[in-house]
C-alpha cells in the first residue's frame, strides 16, 4: 500500500501503526470521499438523534445484549438491509461503468477501483446480505414454529450475531483506510497470493470473512440443536412445518461447509503473513487446491442459501392456496437429496481446470441430477395452488415471480452443466446471467416474501399494499431488463469482470442491462417507502388476531408481536399444519393457570467479543501485531471470565404472564 | 393424514379430547442439548482436521528438492509423544471416573496429571518443531513442509487450549464442586480431549509411519 516506505520516522510508526500511513485513506478517489462524507454526516445524524432522545440505555439493554432469539433475528434483518444498499451500490456502479466504456471512452472508474468494486459486490451480497437475512428469519421463525421458548444457546446467538456484525464492520472498513481485495469474490491464488496482492486488500476479505464465519457456524449449530431437542411435544420430525425442515437441512450444510471456508483461508493467512507454500506456483504449492477447497465450501454455500427460501415458498404458497402443502413428505426428501447432492458437484465451477473426461462427466450429472429434487419441489407448489383458492397477497405475487424466474435459472444451470458447453461459456457474462437468475429470483425473491409475510408476525401490522406492489412490479421487470442481455452477451463470448470494451456492437446490451439496473434501484427505493409507509400507517395496518393471513402453522397461534416467552404454554401438536389444525378443531386460549416462565438472562459478552475481534483484526490486516497480541488475549480472558457466570437464567413471574395474555385476550375479544 | 385416531394417549385429556397444550412445563434439563451440540462444533473442527489431511495427502510429495520425511522424523521421538497424548486420556478418562463417583480431590488430581501429560507432549512437540526448524526445515521450505507443520501444528494449538480449558476448569470445579454444569463442563473436555487422540492417531500413521514408507 505504502508508495515510499521509508519515512524519517518510520521505526516508532511502524511499530505501533505497522502498515498504515496517510496513503491509505484515499483522498485521491472523489467518489470515496463522498462517500465517506455521507456516511459520516448520516452516521453523525443517527448518533446525535440517539443521543438526543437518550436511547442509548434501551438499545444496550433490550438490543445490544438480548439473547431473545426474536430481537437477534430482527438485528440480523436490519444487518443485512444495510449491507444490501452497499452491495447494490457496487452493482449500479458497475453497470454505468460497462454502459460507459465503449469507443476509446475509460467510463469513470479506474481499474484498481473497479477491481475492488466487483470483489465487495460478491463478498458482501453473499455473506453479509443474503446469509445475515437468511439467518435472521431462521431464528426468528423456526423457535416459533417449534413451538419453543428460545434456541437451544441463547447467549451463543448473541455472539453469533456480533460475530457476523463484526465480520461486516470489517469489510466496511476497506473502503475508507486502505482498500480491499481486488481479485474477485473468491480470491484465487496466486493473484490472492503476497506476491501479486501485496497490499492490504486481501488481508481484510481474509479477516472479514473468518470472523463472520465463526458466526455462521456458531448459528449452525445452535439452530440444529434447538430443531432436535426443542421441539414441542408431539412434533415428530415428519410433522415440523416445512420452513423449519429446510432451515435443519440449510444449517447441516452451514457446519458441514464453513469449516473447509475457515481451513481453506487460514492456509492462505500462511501463504500471505508466514510465507508458506501452500497455494504457491513455486516450492512446491498448488494453486488449484485453493479452488478445489473453496469450492466444496463454495457450493454447499448456495443451497445453504437457497433451501431455508424454499420452506418459506411452501409455507407462502400453503397459506395463500388456504390447503395442506402437496406432497409434504416428497418435499422433504427432495430437500435431503439436494443437500447430499451439493456436496457432489464442486467441480463443475472449473470443467477447464483438465481434470479429464471421467471427472468431469461424474461432477457434470451429478450437477443435472439436482434438477430432479428440484423440479419435484416446483411441481408440488404447482399443484398445491392447484384448485386452492388462491389470495394474491404481496408474499404470494412474490412466490410466483419466483417459480417464474428461478425456472429458467435452473435450466440455465443445466446448460452449464454440459462439461463441453461449459467449456465455451466458463468465466463468461452467461455465467453471471445464470447465478444472478438463481440468487435473485430465487433467495432474494424469497427473501421479499418472507419479508411481507412475517412482518405482521415481528411488529403487529401489515405492510403497505400499494407500495409494495410497486417494489414488486420494478423488482421483476428490472431484473429480467437487467440480466437478460447478459445471458445474450455471454453466448457472444464477453467475459466476466470487463472494465472497458473495443466492440461497439455490443455496447447497447450493457445500456439495456444498466436500465434494468436502475429499475431495480426503483424496486429498492419503493421498498423502503413501503417500510416507511408502513410504519407511519401503522394504526390502519394493525393485526390484533396474531394471525392475518389464516395462517396454518404454530407461529400463528401466539399474539403480534409475540411475548417475550412465545408461548404462555407449550404447545401440543397432532398434524403438520398444527395452528390450521388447532382452529378447525376448535381450539380454546387457556384464560388461566399461567405458570412462572424460565428464560435466560441478557448478557454484554456478545458484543464486546465481537468488538474485540474488530481489534483483532485491524491488528492483522495493518501488521500492528501489539494490538493484534493484545485483543487475543482480550478475547481469552472475556470469553474465560463469561464461563465463571453461572447465573444465567430468571423467571417471568405468573402475574406479568398473566397481565400479558390478559391483554392479548382483551385484543383477540375487541376483534370480535 | 394424521386423524385423532394416531394421537399418542399421553396427549390426549380425560374425556379422550386432543390436548392442545399442557398445563404444566415439561421439565427440560439444563443444558440438555450441550452435548449435542458440542458433539456437533467437533464434528465441524473435525472437518478442518480434514481439509489439513487432504491437503498433506496432495502436498505430502512436495519437497522442492528439499528434505524428505525419511530425512526428517524420528520415530522413537514421535513414539514417545503419542505415548504422552494416548496416558493423558487414559488419565483424563480415570478424571471421569472419579467425577462419576463425586470426588473432588481425587476429579482434581486425574485433571492435574492429565494436564501434566498434555504439556509433556507440547514440549516434546515443541522440541521435534525446533529441531526441524534449526536443520533448515521450515514451514517455508516447500510445501510438503508447509502442509506438515499446518497439520501438527494444528493439532498442537488444539491441545494448548484445551489445557487452558483444563486449569479453567479445574479453577471451576475448586470454586463450585462438581455441581452439574460444571460436570458437563468437564464431559464436553473429555469429548474434546479425546477427539484429538482420535485425530493424533490419524496425524502418527498417515504422517509419520507412512512418511517413512514414502
Amino acid at each position: 500500500m505504502s508508495p515510499h516506505p521509508a519515512s524519517e520516522n518510520s521505526g516508532i510508526w511502524k511499530l505501533i501503526f505497522g502498515r498504515l500511513d496517510w496513503s491509505a485513506i484515499p483522498i485521491h478517489e472523489p467518489i470515496l470521499i463522498a462517500t465517506f462524507l455521507a456516511v459520516a454526516v448520516g452516521g453523525a445524524a443517527i448518533l446525535g438523534l440517539v443521543t438526543k432522545y437518550r436511547l442509548w440505555g434501551m438499545l444496550w439493554r433490550d438490543w445490544f445484549t438480548t439473547v431473545d432469539h426474536k430481537r437477534i433475528g430482527i438485528m440480523y434483518m436490519i444487518l443485512g438491509l444495510i449491507m444490501f444498499v452497499r452491495g447494490f451500490a457496487d452493482a449500479i456502479m458497475m453497470r454505468i461503468q460497462q454502459a460507459w466504456a465503449f469507443n476509446g471512452s475509460e467510463g469513470y472508474l479506474n481499474a484498481h477501483h473497479y477491481d475492488q468494486i466487483f470483489t465487495a459486490h460478491g463478498v458482501i451480497m453473499i455473506f453479509f446480505v443474503a446469509m445475515p437475512m437468511i439467518t435472521g428469519i431462521m431464528n426468528y421463525m423456526v423457535p416459533l414454529q417449534i413451538g419453543a421458548r428460545d434456541v437451544s444457546f441463547p447467549f451463543l446467538n448473541n455472539f453469533s450475531f456480533w460475530m457476523t456484525t463484526a465480520g461486516a464492520v470489517i469489510t466496511m472498513m476497506s473502503l475508507f483506510v486502505g482498500e480491499f481485495a481486488r481479485t474477485g469474490w473468491l480470491a484465487y491464488p496466486p493473484l490472492s497470493g503476497i506476491a501479486y496482492s501485496p497490499g492490504v486488500g486481501v488481508d481484510y476479505y481474509i479477516w472479514g470473512l473468518q470472523v463472520a464465519g465463526v458466526g455462521t457456524l456458531l448459528s449452525g449449530v445452535n439452530l440444529i440443536a434447538t430443531i432436535v431437542k426443542m421441539r414441542a411435544p408431539g412434533m415428530t420430525m415428519m410433522k415440523l412445518p416445512i420452513f423449519v425442515w429446510t432451515s435443519l437441512l440449510s444449517n447441516v450444510l452451514i457446519v458441514a461447509a464453513f469449516p473447509v471456508l475457515t481451513a481453506v483461508l487460514a492456509l492462505l493467512s500462511l501463504d500471505r503473513y508466514v510465507g508458506t507454500a501452500f497455494f504457491t506456483n513455486d516450492m512446491g504449492g498448488n494453486p488449484m487446491m485453493y479452488v478445489n477447497l473453496i469450492w466444496i465450501w463454495g457450493h454447499p454455500e448456495v443451497y445453504i442459501l437457497i433451501l431455508p427460501l424454499f420452506g418459506v415458498f411452501s409455507e407462502v404458497t400453503s397459506t395463500f392456496s388456504s390447503k395442506r402443502l402437496f406432497g409434504y413428505s416428497s418435499m422433504v426428501y427432495a430437500t435431503v437429496v439436494i443437500a447430499i447432492l451439493s456436496y457432489l458437484v464442486w467441480l463443475h465451477h472449473f470443467f477447464t481446470m483438465g481434470s479429464g473426461a471421467s471427472v468431469n462427466s461424474f461432477f457434470g450429472i451429478t450437477t443435472m441430477v439436482i434438477s430432479i429434487p428440484t423440479g419435484a419441489k416446483l411441481f408440488n407448489w404447482l399443484f398445491t395452488m392447484y384448485r386452492g383458492r388462491i389470495r394474491f397477497e404481496l408474499p404470494m405475487m412474490w412466490t410466483v415471480a419466483f417459480m417464474l424466474t428461478f425456472v429458467v435459472g435452473g435450466m440455465t444451470g443445466v446448460l452449464l452443466a454440459v462439461p463441453p458447453a461449459d467449456f465455451v461459456l466458463h468465466n463468461s457474462l452467461f455465467l453471471i446471467a445464470h447465478f444472478h437468475n438463481v440468487i435473485i429470483g430465487g433467495v432474494l425473491f424469497g427473501l421479499f416474501a418472507a419479508i411481507n409475510y412475517w412482518w405482521p408476525k415481528a411488529f403487529g401490522f401489515k405492510l403497505d399494499k400499494k407500495w409494495g406492489v410497486r417494489s414488486f412490479w420494478l423488482w421483476v421487470v428490472g431484473f429480467w431488463v437487467a440480466f437478460m442481455p447478459l445471458y445474450i452477451l455471454g453466448l457472444m463470448g464477453v467475459t466476466r469482470r470487463m472494465r472497458v470494451f473495443d466492440d461497439p456492437s455490443l455496447q447497447i446490451w450493457f445500456q439495456i442491462a444498466a436500465l434494468g439496473a436502475f429499475m431495480i434501484a426503483g424496486g429498492i427505493a419503493c421498498m423502503f417507502i413501503q417500510f416507511a409507509v408502513s410504519i407511519i400507517n401503522r394504526d390502519k395496518l394493525r393485526d390484533t388476531t396474531g394471525d392475518p393471513w389464516d395462517g396454518r402453522t404454530l407461529e400463528w397461534a401466539t399474539s403480534s408481536p409475540p411475548p417475550d416467552y412465545n408461548f404462555a404454554f407449550t404447545p401440543v401438536i397432532h398434524d403438520t399444519d398444527a395452528w390450521a389444525d388447532m382452529k378447525k378443531r376448535g381450539y380454546q386460549r387457556p384464560t388461566g393457570g399461567y405458570r412462572p416462565i424460565h428464560m435466560p438472562s441478557n448478557t454484554g459478552t456478545g458484543i464486546i467479543l465481537g468488538g474485540l475481534s474488530v481489534a483483532f483484526a485491524v491488528g492483522m490486516i495493518w501488521y500492528m501485531w501489539w494490538l493484534a497480541g493484545l485483543s487475543f488475549i482480550g478475547i481469552l480472558a472475556v470469553a474465560i471470565g463469561h464461563t465463571f457466570n453461572y447465573k444465567r437464567d430468571y423467571y417471568i413471574p405468573q402475574d406479568v404472564v398473566e397481565r400479558t395474555e390478559g391483554e392479548h385476550m382483551r385484543q383477540l375479544a375487541m376483534q370480535g | 393424514m394424521a386423524s385423532v385416531s394416531t394421537i399418542d394417549p399421553a396427549f390426549l385429556d380425560k374425556d379422550g379430547n386432543p390436548l392442545f397444550h399442557l398445563a404444566e412445563e415439561p421439565h427440560h434439563p439444563e443444558g440438555s442439548s450441550t452435548m449435542l451440540g458440542f458433539w456437533m462444533y467437533l464434528m465441524s473442527d473435525c472437518l478442518i482436521f480434514a481439509c489439513l489431511f487432504a491437503t498433506y495427502a496432495v502436498l505430502g510429495g512436495s519437497y522442492a528438492a528439499g528434505p524428505g520425511p525419511k530425512d526428517l522424523f524420528d520415530l522413537e521421538l514421535v513414539a514417545l509423544n503419542t505415548a504422552m497424548l494416548l496416558f493423558s486420556s487414559i488419565t483424563y478418562g480415570f478424571a471421569m471416573l472419579s467425577m462419576e463417583k463425586n470426588r473432588v480431590a481425587a476429579t482434581q488430581g486425574w485433571l492435574a496429571i492429565t494436564g501434566l501429560f498434555g504439556l509433556a507432549f507440547l514440549g516434546i512437540e515443541m522440541y521435534e518443531f525446533a529441531h526441524l526448524i534449526h536443520e533448515g526445515a521450515t514451514p517455508m521450505r516447500s510445501g510438503f513442509l508447509s502442509a506438515f507443520f499446518a497439520l501438527v501444528g494444528t493439532h498442537g494449538l488444539h491441545v494448548t487450549f484445551g489445557i487452558i480449558w483444563l486449569v479453567t476448569l479445574m479453577a471451576q470445579v475448586a470454586k463450585k464442586g462438581l455441581i452439574p454444569a460444571n460436570q458437563r463442563r468437564l464431559m464436553c473436555l473429555s469429548m474434546f480431549w479425546h477427539f484429538l487422540d482420535v485425530v493424533w492417531i490419524g496425524v502418527f500413521t498417515f504422517v509419520y509411519l507412512m512418511g517413512m514408507l514414502r
